[in-house]
């Protein structure tokens, strides 16, 4: 057994903990998405929306607890998409000779930079539900200490997996990159329509069919699927929409989260094998 | 060990007619060479050569194209993971994380050869002490010197105890103080046993570490040798004398059919020969003593391998080099 993603894992983590600058930043960053953007929108929609029905057996929350579900994926995005810069930057400048030249096989670079870019995420949507309930979120109401702990649990396996998609596709493309500027690029290009179709800052029932289609599909919108179903229930009202999460529907947004991260794994170990770095 | 001729040592790398193209671009053209353990191995030739190629097929970073090369007696194409736990590399660019610490550069290397806990600390240990880097131990590399940096990345090289050691271009970029102890390093670390095998750049590095030589330029190897054969076939060695009576000297000199020419300096004369200079020498002693001329000092002059790489290639290195030093400019030492 070959333990090599372990020592990439803990050589990631050295930088995520040395480089004290992009540590806060990136820790501080969610916050602040939160703490301005969420309770700024949230004061004008709850205003809105207040007074509208509720139907019976659902509970109301504000936007800021429905959005704070939309940071968490959002931070999530963000961190995993840029999680496998460092490869490029080892290629160009650092320790991929090494690393490749090594007897190490190629898999556990993969593996091992998805497992820190995990690591990262989980300690940010950990700050981010500890901090969007301080202001106000609604996360975890009405829960007891073990379903609070299944909750945070559920959320952070969604976010595992999910993580781990962008950081294969992150990492896969790095390897093939030649510069920092054209990923940087790419990234850009990447995050806007994930993040802006899915469901993240609002429903989606308003949008055209065809962007209907692609957002019920997107990652994120799965994940946040997940997160709002472990945070807030499975059955609640927000922006006027009533949401009702049946079991199914979670094993089947897990379920696609699950389907994308393996093809992104197999796109991984496709460009990786391809890689020639002298 | 010592005694043992070299012709006699097995093979440790062997490469057959080794070709690789970039396109149409042939960057290594069929060349052939054997280093046998235990020696220290050059391929001398100016950027763009072929050297480092050569060596990323022989690393295994390149697949190979055609011909065949083996290293440590593994295949490269059948058994690259056996040739990969054989070796240890130093590349061309310095490749330390910056924000890594000494220490964890080398614990990084050990646990990427799967090397044990206490094997990694013991060798850690002794590697820091071979290398003089004991009290940079927890120096981020990016703080390190030059030289330092280096010194790092042989360390790093030798993590693993090697059987082979590959340095491409060790001293590039290295002030003339720094390159010097770095040869220090490398013999000593061929002196514990490892089989070196360099490329270059610089004559006086390939001369100075040297037991073999290849000459490569455009892809293909033009001489190998030792740095005295590499020399010795251009046949134009230079005697420095300074006799009691330089006058007569040179008149009875002039006469020999192996000297080429004398010229003239101030307390002495320069005879350059036409055949190996070590066998003209005594001729010449001889013939002094003969005529009774008392010889005050004399020194050979072996042409430099500047000199041999002009001769064989039929340009310099097209690159800048630390002192150029042609033989003809170079006074005989010690005058």
């Amino acid at each position: 057994m070959n333990y090599g993603f372990a020592n990439i894992y803990w050589r990631d983590m050295i930088r995520f903990v040395r480089f004290r600058t992009m540590l806060i930043s990136s820790l501080l960053q969610p916050a602040l998405w939160l703490a301005f953007f969420g309770i700024a929108m949230s004061s004008s929609f709850d205003s809105l929306m207040s007074g509208m029905p509720v139907p019976p057996g659902a509970h109301a929350v504000g936007y800021l607890t429905f959005m704070a579900a939309g940071i968490i994926a959002m931070t999530t995005l963000f961190t995993s998409l840029f999680g496998g810069m460092i490869i490029l930057f080892d290629k160009n400048w650092g320790l991929m000779r090494e690393i490749l030249a090594s007897p190490m096989p190629r898999d556990h670079v993969i593996i091992g930079i998805g497992l820190s870019g995990m690591t990262k995420s989980f300690i940010q949507a950990i700050i981010i539900m500890v901090f969007g309930i301080l202001i106000g979120a609604g996360f975890f109401v009405g829960y007891g200490a073990v379903q609070i702990v299944i909750a945070v649990l559920g959320i952070l396996t969604f976010v595992a997996i999910f993580a781990l998609g962008f950081l294969f596709l992150s990492a896969g493309i790095a390897i093939s990159m030649e510069t920092p500027e054209g990923m940087q690029g790419i990234m850009t290009l990447l995050t806007m329509p994930i993040f802006f179709a899915s469901n993240a800052l609002y429903p989606l029932d308003a949008f055209p069919e065809f962007l209907k289609v692609l957002s019920t599909y997107n990652p994120m919108t799965l994940l946040i699927n997940g997160i709002r179903y472990f945070a807030i229930g499975d059955d609640f009202v927000a922006l006027g929409k009533h949401y009702i999460y049946t079991t199914g529907d979670i094993v089947l947004s897990f379920a696609g989260l699950v389907v994308f991260a393996l093809i992104m794994y197999v796109f991984a170990r496709w460009r990786f094998d391809k890689a020639v770095v002298t | 060990m010592a005694a043992q001729p070299l012709s006699e040592k097995e093979a440790i790398i062997t490469v057959e007619n080794l070709e690789y193209a970039y396109g149409d671009f042939k960057a290594v053209d069929g060349i052939s060479f054997t280093v046998k353990k235990g020696e220290i191995f050059s391929f001398l030739g100016p950027n763009g050569a072929g050297k480092s190629t050569a060596i990323n097929v022989l690393i295994t970073l390149l697949a190979l194209q055609k011909g065949k090369a083996s290293v440590a007696g593994y295949d490269v194409t059948k058994d690259p993971q056996k040739v990969r736990e054989s070796i240890g590399i130093v590349f061309q660019e310095i490749t330390l994380d910056r924000d890594m610490t000494v220490w964890e550069s080398l614990e990084f290397h050990g646990k990427l050869y799967s090397m044990s806990h206490t094997d990694r600390r013991k060798r850690i240990e002794e590697l820091l002490t071979l290398v003089q880097l004991e009290s940079k131990r927890d120096v981020r590399t990016k703080n390190l010197s030059g030289g330092m940096k280096r010194r790092l990345e042989i360390a790093r090289g030798l993590m693993t105890r090697p059987k082979v050691l590959f340095l491409d271009e060790p001293t590039i970029g290295l002030d003339p103080q720094t390159r010097m102890r770095m040869w220090d390093y490398i013999k000593d670390v061929n002196k514990e046993g490892t089989t070196i095998f360099l490329t270059t750049h610089y004559m006086d590095e390939a001369d100075q570490l040297s037991d073999q030589i290849s000459i490569i330029d455009n892809g293909k190897i033009i001489i190998s040798g030792t740095s005295w054969q590499l020399k010795n076939t251009l046949g134009q060695d230079i005697i420095y004398l300074e006799a009691s009576n330089n006058d007569a000297a040179i008149r009875l000199l002039r006469n020999l059919p192996s000297v080429k020419d004398i010229t003239t300096k101030t307390r002495g004369f320069l005879v350059s020969v036409h055949e190996d200079g070590t066998k003209v020498l005594p001729i010449i002693m001889e013939r002094l003593h003969e005529a009774g001329i008392r010889i005050d000092t004399v020194n050979l002059k072996k042409p430099s391998m500047d000199d041999v790489f002009v001769y064989y290639t039929g340009k310099e290195i097209r690159d800048e080099q630390p002192g150029k030093s042609g033989f003809l400019s170079l006074r005989p030492g010690g005058h």
